[in-house]
């Protein structure tokens, strides 16, 4: 098939390829034919297929596992309960992702139940056979006798002392409790201008790639090695986890990441099924494929965002708050797959792009009957910032006060940049803004939204009969977690020039911003440079895509290993064509020099590869072939300013998002199409949380939505034009001054659209401390504020 | 998909693409599964399986369908349009496919086989759509990297294109 042509019509886009440029992206033309290959695409002849049997429980025993009338079922080749995995695993238990934490060792979920299920949708039971069908067809025949336990789905009842456990072999649902803080808050409040407090609930969603997760084990038998395609944010850490788990030698395992489709954090996880299939596929010496259903996934992909919080705020008579003091209890669901940096996040982050002099946060992390919580698109970000922003326009709201002034006034200062938090990371690193601007970013938006002629527009919507509102809420994230990322840019002797990295790629476009990176050193387009992501057989080391770090990490070791290689190649011409290596130009696959003198990269690359007898050009390792691994440990902070405009229909609840502009810090923007691409898709992320995403489970843990006609994602007609506004701090923290961004544009978009709901409803005094935001909900909270009796219940955060 | 038991495995004759197929399934094989295991076109993906993501959108007989929600056997004798049919034979990619490529109109690209489909059919019905229309259009389908916004605007570009003649 023909590549995409560049054909010069575009406005905003061009086929160039230096960094800055709208480069058109390398990964479009096999994702626009149909020729991708995801997992379910992979070429591989007569796999078997496996499918689950899962818990219908939130809680209970297993009393007995039959699996006889499954196993004489048509075309199955095996069904294993845990038991039958003995000699297979070297441990029954999932080891906990994130090592490093000090956790308890009985906390990360099983490869498959053996005795007790602690969440609806628990893995308990795998079956393999010809087909899909098959498949399920035996999995209806398991018979698995449970005793009902008593479950836990709200947090917070977790906590209670006589509250029955999560998991029978716990001594508590709670799994940590911690104050996190600084400064001296008790004086605060003592001399505070007035205290302000309010609770607030921010919803569990899920991430929800348009792919399941999935996995396809190879065994050969010839070489014993066993090759892994899995749709996962990690194949590094799948390769060790594989190894780890089935004992297998490592250099006889490769996993290889296919196009993936869509990841969120959903697929940064190592789950029981990536080891259960690998398992069953080496015992049977045949491929084994499973594919997530949606129901899986809405029933055992991590899942995000249940918090409780309770806050206290010291603030003076300007506005200015001296203090934050009280608690958050963080739903952790079932088990601990991978540490506990959600809570974390949330709680070290709540002053966000602000200066407070004091804090403390008493943390609960509870578990609960449900999914398990881990990193969803933000990670904790969104939560914190929810009550910080909505605590902003609450002060502005008791003061008197514009809400953007409030803001303005408790702004970290430009010039107290690099400013250290007095809090430190999960890692014992101090929390370091490196870079921004905040004033700068609130200002800009508020230019793009016309803060200030707002009141005409609500008169104007007014004689509509709806109700207008607009607001503002900040953020600032992390971005780029290390320790490293890996690179390797190689000349092969065909003259191709080719990346591997330890990057993922799952939508965001890295193949084309990796490729865009290393082609400026090389003097091609972007499209000449090949990309591999996610195959362990071309590096030994890797981190994988999340926490936005990807241009970030894996840019700068392309950047840098790129120009090690130029250098190398341009040296090695230099004295092949005997002239100076200044007069030396580097472009289109060959080195050019005075006088007609040149040589193409695949001689070079040819001689660099050795020839019997002959020396290498130079003194060297040979090949052109060089591997780097970008260190950072510090993070690049992004800071963010959106801006919303809705009318809500205060008679139906009806919210409509009119105008939506999100000005973003993302340092030095690499490609200003993908970099505005991030940010639409994490704006929507966003606003699904803020008005529609809701996983609801009953008060026995049982999930309640589990089709996307029960939970709500975002469709085109809810969304509104988003103006995206660069605005661009760089940072100090890697060669390219490139900041993170697709996380960056989720974390303060509930609390700007939940602000501007707010905002509309103010002359009814309607108050919203939660999300999502429903019809019927805001119905409910209008209702209660204008006093008209209502026969609603309270809702999950007035329990 | 049907090597296993089967005994009730109907054979199934039909058109994709214009070329035509002849494969068996049991009757209880969707269209999706049929297409993509039994004919190896994977280019019809499956989102959700129930018929609400919109991945897996097909023209039946120049019909938008969800082949998630369609059993292989009630295509016998149709006339399907898959992803695969959109580019030219050399592989020059329809102004759909181009003005999705030029504007960004996806990122993972999982969902945008049903949305091209969709978009297809909007188009060789409308070809002056209004955003609204489009947006209408892409409610049957879920896309959770873009936003939908630069799906939009690849729309429009596409049906402008479409107008002018502009040559794929």
């Amino acid at each position: 098939m023909k590549a995409p042509t560049h054909s010069g019509i575009l406005e905003n886009a061009s086929p160039a390829t230096g960094i800055g440029e709208s480069v058109l992206r390398v990964e479009d033309a096999a994702l626009l034919t149909g020729t991708a290959r995801f997992l379910d695409d992979i070429p591989v002849v007569a796999p078997l297929h496996a499918c689950f049997v899962r818990s219908p429980h939130a809680h209970a025993r297993i009393l007995s596992i039959d699996l006889t009338a499954a196993r004489a079922m048509p075309g199955v080749a095996a069904v294993y309960g845990s038991a039958d995995l003995y000699g297979q695993l070297t441990e029954w238990r999932m080891p906990l992702g994130f090592a490093l934490a000090a956790l308890p060792a009985n906390t990360t979920p099983f490869v498959l139940a053996a005795k007790e299920v602690a969440f609806a949708g628990e893995a308990v039971v795998m079956v393999v056979a010809q087909s899909r069908h098959q498949a399920e067809d035996a999995a209806a025949m398991v018979a698995i006798e449970y005793e009902l336990l008593e479950a836990i789905s709200d947090c917070r009842e977790g906590l209670a002392e006589a509250a029955p456990l999560v998991r029978t072999e716990l001594d508590s649902n709670v799994l940590q409790r911690y104050t996190l803080g600084y400064g001296d808050c008790d004086a605060a409040f003592a001399s505070a201008h007035r205290v302000l407090s309010e609770r607030f609930w921010t919803h569990r969603g899920a991430a929800h790639p348009m792919e399941g997760r999935g996995v396809l084990a190879l065994p050969e038998p010839g070489t014993e090695t066993l090759t892994v395609w899995s749709s996962t944010q990690m194949a590094h850490e799948l390769h060790y986890t594989i190894a780890l788990m089935l004992g297998q030698p490592e250099d006889q395992l490769r996993v290889i990441t296919p196009d993936v489709g869509g990841g969120f954090g959903a697929k940064f996880m190592i789950y029981p099924e990536e080891i259960a299939i690998p398992a069953a596929a080496r015992m049977l010496g045949r491929p084994v494929k499973w594919l997530e259903d949606r129901r899986e996934n809405f029933l055992s992909s991590i899942q995000e965002r249940d918090q409780y919080w309770s806050v206290e705020f010291a603030v003076d008579a300007d506005g200015h708050v001296l203090a934050i003091r009280g608690d958050m209890v963080h739903d952790h669901g079932a088990y601990t797959p991978q540490g506990t940096n959600v809570p974390y996040n949330s709680a070290s982050s709540m002053s966000g792009p602000y200066s407070i002099p004091a804090y403390q946060l008493d943390v609960s992390v509870v578990y609960t009957n449900k999914v398990p919580v881990a990193t969803v698109r933000g990670a904790g970000y969104p939560q914190a910032a929810f009550v910080m922003e909505r605590m902003m326009d609450r002060i502005a709201l008791e003061l008197g006060m514009d809400r953007a002034e409030c803001r303005r006034r408790n702004f970290i200062p430009p010039e107290k940049i690099p400013y250290t938090k007095p809090l430190k990371s999960r890692a014992g690193v101090p929390l370091t803004i490196d870079s921004g601007d905040f004033p700068a970013l609130q200002a800009r938006a508020l230019a793009e939204i016309d803060y200030d002629g707002f009141a005409s527009r609500r008169a104007e919507a007014a004689t509509r009969g709806l109700c207008r509102g607009v607001a503002v809420a900040n953020s600032v994230k992390p971005t780029g977690r290390g320790p490293f990322e890996s690179a390797r840019v190689r000349v092969l002797p065909s003259g191709q020039i080719t990346i591997y990295t330890g990057a993922l790629a799952m939508g965001q476009g890295i193949k084309t911003t990796l490729a865009q990176i290393c082609a400026a050193h090389f003097g091609v387009s972007a499209e000449a440079v090949q990309v591999q992501a996610g195959d362990t057989s071309f590096l030994n080391y890797g981190m994988g895509g999340f926490a936005s770090r990807q241009a970030i990490m894996a840019g700068s070791a392309v950047e840098q290993a790129a120009a090690m290689l130029r250098t190398k190649i341009i040296d090695s011409a230099a004295v092949l064509l005997n002239v100076g290596r200044e007069t030396l130009t580097l472009a289109n696959g060959e080195v050019r020099g005075p006088d007609n003198a040149a040589i193409s990269l695949a001689r070079l690359a040819m001689l660099w590869k050795g020839v019997p007898g002959y020396a290498l050009p130079q003194v060297g390792d040979p090949g052109l072939d060089v591997t780097v691994h970008f260190h950072c440990d510090a993070q690049a902070y992004s800071g963010a300013s959106h801006a919303c405009e809705v009318e809500v229909d205060s008679l139906t609840g009806e919210i409509r998002i009119l105008r939506y502009v999100a000005v973003q810090d993302s340092g030095r923007i690499i490609n200003p199409m993908l970099a505005h691409g991030q940010v639409h898709g994490g704006v929507v992320h966003g606003i699904g949380n803020a008005l529609f995403e809701w996983m609801g489970y009953d008060a026995g843990g049982q999930p309640i939505t589990t089709t996307f006609a029960e939970y709500l994602l975002p469709t085109a007609p809810e969304v509104p034009h988003i103006d995206v506004v660069f605005q661009p701090s760089p940072t100090p923290l890697n060669p390219l001054g490139v900041k993170g961004i697709g996380e960056c544009a989720t974390v303060p978009v509930a609390a700007a659209v939940i602000g501007a709901v707010e905002h509309a409803l103010a002359d009814i005094g309607v108050r919203v401390a939660e999300f999502p935001l429903t019809p019927v909900r805001l119905l409910e909270l209008i209702d209660r504020a204008s006093g008209a009796p209502t026969g609603a219940a309270p809702s999950i955060e007035e329990k | 998909m049907n090597n296993g038991d089967a005994s009730q495995a109907r054979p199934i004759r039909l058109h994709v693409n214009g070329q035509s197929y002849e494969g068996t399934a049991e009757p209880r094989v969707n269209l999706a599964d049929f297409l993509r295991g039994e004919l190896g076109l994977t280019g019809t993906h499956v989102g959700c399986e129930h018929g609400v993501c919109g991945a897996c959108t097909v023209l039946v007989d120049g019909c938008s369908a969800r082949s998630c929600l369609m059993l292989a056997v009630q295509a016998e004798g149709s006339e399907l349009r898959t992803v695969e049919g959109l580019a030219d034979a050399d592989g020059t990619l329809h102004p759909i496919q181009q003005a999705f490529h030029e504007l960004h109109g996806l990122q993972c690209g999982y969902c945008t086989p049903g949305i091209l489909m969709s978009v297809a059919e909007m188009l060789e019905h409308n070809s002056d759509p209004s955003e609204a229309e489009i947006r209408d259009v892409l409610s049957g389908h879920l896309c959770r990297c873009t936003g939908y916004q630069n799906i939009v605007s690849a729309t429009l570009r596409a049906a402008v294109m479409l107008r002018e003649g502009r040559i794929k």
